[in-house]
């Protein structure tokens, strides 16, 4: 969309809302909140034609603090709402904000049905590996052994990959950053929010309350170059304080961990969001920490017709092939007769 | 009703064994008031479409119609298992009809086990047309029957039985057209329906119009369709087992030009027309289940009147999808069965609480759970009144016969909108594949729903308030897209004015209250309950929904035979009517006939205090007018 000059310039005010933000201290949802209120007004898109639609969990009070249309709704079902809306007014920008909880658990299936459609939505998913709103119990993100309220001896269940999830249900837009990675979080924010269908970003979110430090390898200062690869779209895959270690595919086909000393760069993995095969995202979406280095920004960008633009172009095209429906014509199709009046 | 109407024809012989001399093509033409056709036989055998072409027929010459299709549940049972048996009845006539008729004067058997299945509602001396050819050894087996019941003379004695080699006579009839046997026998229900053609002195024509539109690219089929028809016609005319034929004449309806609806048709065509009518656009958001997919099914067809739908991945999605499309400001609605309700419910409650306006269509059919899929019954009652967390109150008004879809659909959108609010339009199975004849509307003078999107704010300075009320306790339909009127909805609870969220425990009380209120605010905008009968008297029979034409019936029949009953049907059950306890008090004894254990009868027992009497059928099947009669004259006499 782009920038009608005659609009008022906005800025990150202009986004915010009069409504105090309640949020626990130090909670991983204000710096998320604060980069969205920074990229909003670098979009252009005019402040009423936004709207935040929400689950529930923590995460999902983010529409009260923001002063765009907004819904806070049930559990995991935003991106069913949302679709809905979206469909309905084509012309709307529409966000999701979501939890792990929220996204995968309860409203896994609408997820990857709105994915698979490729609905014109950003859904931004803050993952804390954690229940934060129902106070602490483990999340379908959560590692195995995490001992919780409910998994006192630790938990059992294998945790869910949420951008392999993503490129599996043939996501078009895939990435990953973390709540205090500012410039980072802000550029991804601003690729999503650029994308021509369903984007989705998951948020590494520090809940200091119930699961503090789970990414503390991808945020602190001098953790995250070493733990985290930031890929660049043509780039090959190089990482490390001094980046002096890179990626590589072996001849069966995996990644491999190499030292830039040992290794020229062309022969390093090359990072290409745009291949139609998503083999190449799903690849980078199997390298977690701590067994290998973690990716980080966009896994996937590619161009595909949006669903809801579909929908709205067979509307469009019934228009204007059958001309606009006439209700007297409709009453009196299939077969009809004439009682006539007794004489 | 057509019963008493055939006595005449009943002295006829009910054997056709003796041999009779070969007649002339005059055979006799009686003249019948009305007439129950059935036609049943394996669910491959083409009834459902033969029933469907008597219908129209029937309808283009002039008789009321009445209509039941009955599908099996088993989408591809056994062929000629019990379980594969599909019937579609009619009733046509020269009088008013309000119901499909209670007993059969004409069965159309295909096979034994459509025979016996369908055989105890055949009235005695009623017609009994087989395709004997079906009565073979595995055939009879697979119908659990020990012996050909067609060789059983006391068995079938009490009806004019007709055994016609359909399956022969109809191969005959196609022979050279390169058919393949299957092919070949496919054609047999046109053979039958040219034999009933026949015995009702029918106008092909229609038929064969649409065999040749619907086989137009397949000319060997269509010309085996109409050599089928024929045969089975001449048939008739010319096999000395028909002696006599009848007539119904045409029925004496208002005049006008009709066509003939299914309830999920007019349901569909109610609210397309509500949302041209409004001049919005429809937002349907559905996932198929049975009876409920048909409104789906006509709604994507329909895209040029502003129409966009989609099939969600679930029922939670549609219903939630319809939240968001309401909230963009589209006439959003939804369709479903009890499951798919019951899914539905948390996101309705959303609905409650944001005030954001939606039709959700409820086509009952039998419950629990899965139930019985292609039955009828009316017992989601409770679930539309009750079947949501909190105090969630919602309007719940329920169509009584398929035209009444339309009018019904509109009614549903005109509350929704009016009110700001979910609204249940309440149908069943019966409703939704019965089809009746409708007199075409005009479109002027419907009545208009105004939509309207604020574009200034109301709070006078104080930004936009999205529950600030009108005198009907109303607040503002503002969309997503109107500059200065930005706002958040949610399922939180709201503060009044300004929907900001709030645990305040007096705003708490203060907005159940008001969620309350507003479905008084509507009962001032429907009409007053009228009833049918005398003003006040011995009896006060009460019905809703589908079971409307076979009570109303059973009510005329009653006071035709002097007695005190009057009729109330309603159609808004939530809220009722505001003189409705009034009208109860007329009356010294008031009788609830429902198709569940007797959920309107308890709420109006709760609302009202009034000693009730209950009458409750749970079979799947409509309330027959003989039953309700029996029960009319029990509580009469008690
Ligand atoms: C239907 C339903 N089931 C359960 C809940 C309770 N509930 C609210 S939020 C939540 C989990 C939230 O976790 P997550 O999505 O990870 O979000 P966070 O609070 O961590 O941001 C649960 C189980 C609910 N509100 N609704």
């Amino acid at each position: 969309m782009s920038a009608d000059t005659s609009l008022p310039v906005l800025t990150q005010k202009d986004f915010a809302s009069d409504q105090e933000i309640r949020w626990c201290p130090r909670c991983g949802d204000y710096s998320i909140l604060a980069q969205m209120k920074k990229v909003l007004p670098t979009l252009g898109i005019p402040r009423e034609n936004i709207v935040f639609v929400s689950g529930i969990g923590c995460s999902s009070r983010f529409p009260y603090y923001m002063s765009t249309y907004g819904m806070h709704s049930i559990h995991g079902r935003a991106p069913a709402i949302a679709t809905g809306l979206k469909v309905a007014r084509p012309e709307l920008t529409v966000f999701v904000i979501t939890g792990d909880g929220d996204a995968l658990s309860i409203g896994g299936n609408h997820l990857m049905h709105a994915l698979r459609r490729n609905v014109d939505l950003k859904i931004i998913m803050f993952n804390n590996q954690i229940y934060g709103l129902t106070k602490g119990q483990y999340s379908p993100t959560s590692p195995l052994g995490k001992k919780t309220k409910s998994t006192p001896f630790g938990s059992v269940d294998r945790p869910l990959n949420p951008l392999s999830i993503a490129i599996g249900a043939g996501a078009t837009f895939v990435a990953r950053s973390a709540d205090v990675d500012i410039k980072h979080l802000t550029s991804v924010l601003e690729r999503a929010a650029a994308h021509k269908g369903s984007a989705f970003v998951e948020v590494y979110q520090d809940c200091n309350v119930f699961n503090s430090g789970a990414f503390e390898f991808a945020t602190k200062k001098d953790q995250k170059e070493e733990n985290c690869i930031y890929l660049e779209h043509g780039k090959p895959l190089i990482y490390g304080k001094a980046r002096d270690k890179g990626v590589r595919i072996d001849g069966a086909g995996n990644p491999d961990i190499v030292n830039l000393s040992d290794v020229k760069e062309d022969d390093l993995l090359f990072h290409d969001e745009t291949t139609d095969d998503p083999t190449h995202a799903f690849r980078l979406a199997q390298m977690r920490w701590p067994d290998s280095p973690e990716p980080m920004g966009v896994f996937r960008a590619i161009e595909r017709p949006t669903y809801d633009g579909e929908v709205d172009r067979q509307f469009k095209d019934c228009i204007a092939s059958q001309g606009s429906g006439d209700l007297d014509k409709l009453f009196n199709s299939g077969d009809t007769w004439e009682v006539k009046a007794k004489s | 009703m057509s019963s008493e109407s055939r006595e005449s024809s009943e002295q006829e012989t009910a054997e056709n064994e003796t041999p009779v001399e070969s007649q002339t093509a005059t055979k006799e033409l009686q003249t019948v008031e009305s007439v129950v056709i059935r036609f049943c036989g394996d669910s491959g055998d083409g009834m459902q479409l033969a029933g469907t072409q008597f219908t129209n027929v029937s309808a283009v010459f002039g008789n009321d119609v009445s209509t039941l299709p009955d599908f099996p549940a088993e989408i591809r049972a056994p062929a000629g298992s019990l379980f594969g048996v599909s019937g579609f009845q009619l009733c046509f006539s020269s009088g008013d009809i309000y119901t499909p008729g209670d007993e059969v004067d004409t069965l159309v058997a295909m096979n034994p086990a459509a025979l016996k299945t369908n055989l105890a509602d055949l009235k005695r001396g009623g017609t009994l047309i087989v395709n004997e050819d079906a009565f073979d050894k595995s055939n009879l087996g697979k119908a659990h029957y020990d012996s050909n019941p067609l060789d059983d003379e006391s068995e079938l004695a009490s009806y004019r039985v007709h055994k016609v080699p359909m399956t022969r006579l109809t191969r005959d009839a196609v022979d050279g057209l390169g058919l393949s046997v299957r092919e070949a026998d496919r054609c047999k229900n046109f053979f039958a329906l040219g034999l009933v053609y026949w015995l009702y002195e029918r106008d092909s024509k229609p038929t064969e119009e649409w065999v040749k539109s619907k086989f137009g690219k397949y000319p060997s089929v269509l010309e085996a369709n109409l050599r089928a028809l024929k045969a089975g016609f001449n048939f008739g005319f010319s096999t000395e087992q028909f002696t006599v034929h009848y007539e119904v004449p045409a029925a004496q309806l208002e005049p006008g030009r009709y066509r003939k609806v299914t309830g999920n048709e007019a349901v569909a065509m109610g609210l397309v027309t509500a949302a041209k009518l409004a001049e919005t656009e429809l937002f349907y958001g559905g996932y198929p289940i049975t009876p409920a997919s048909d409104i789906l099914h006509e709604l994507s067809k329909l895209k040029r009147f502003g129409v966009r739908t989609f099939q969600a991945e679930d029922e939670i999605a549609a219903i939630t999808s319809v939240v968001g499309a309401a909230f963009g400001g589209a006439l959003a609605v939804t369709a479903s069965s009890g499951p798919g309700i019951a899914l539905k419910g948390e996101g309705i409650g959303l609905g409650v609480i944001m005030e954001l306006p939606m039709v959700i269509v409820d086509v009952q059919r039998g419950g629990p759970s899965t139930g019985l899929p292609t039955k009828t019954e009316q017992s989601d009652l409770f679930l539309t009144y009750f079947g949501r967390n909190g105090d969630c109150p919602m309007p719940v008004i329920a169509a009584r016969s398929p035209a009444d879809c339309f009018a019904m659909a509109q009614e549903a959108v005109r509350i929704a909108v009016e009110f700001m609010t979910p609204v249940f339009l309440l149908t069943d199975g019966y409703i939704a594949n019965g089809a009746e004849p409708w007199k075409i509307p005009e479109v002027d003078g419907m009545y208009r729903v105004k939509v309207r999107h604020p574009t200034e704010s109301n709070g006078n300075g104080h930004g936009f308030q999205p529950y600030m009320r009108d005198e009907n306790l109303v607040r503002p339909w503002a969309i997503p897209g109107t500059p200065g009127l930005e706002h958040r909805l949610g399922g939180l609870e709201k503060s009044d004015g300004s929907g900001n969220v709030s645990y305040d425990p007096d705003n708490h009380q203060q907005m159940t209250k008001i969620r309350s209120q507003k479905l008084d605010k509507i009962a001032e905008s429907i009409p007053d309950q009228e009833v049918d009968g005398s003003e006040s008297g011995d009896l006060l029979v009460i019905s809703w929904g589908g079971t409307y034409g076979a009570v109303k019936s059973a009510c005329a029949a009653s006071r035709r035979q002097g007695k005190s009953v009057a009729h109330c049907h309603l159609q808004y059950i939530h809220p009722f009517p505001r003189n409705l306890g009034e009208v109860l008090s007329r009356y010294k004894k008031v009788l609830i006939p429902e198709l569940n254990s007797g959920q309107l009868w308890i709420i109006i027992r709760a609302h009202f205090l009034v000693d009730a009497v209950s009458m409750s059928k749970v079979k799947g099947k409509p309330f027959l007018i003989g039953e309700l009669c029996d029960k009319i004259d029990e509580v009469l006499e008690s």
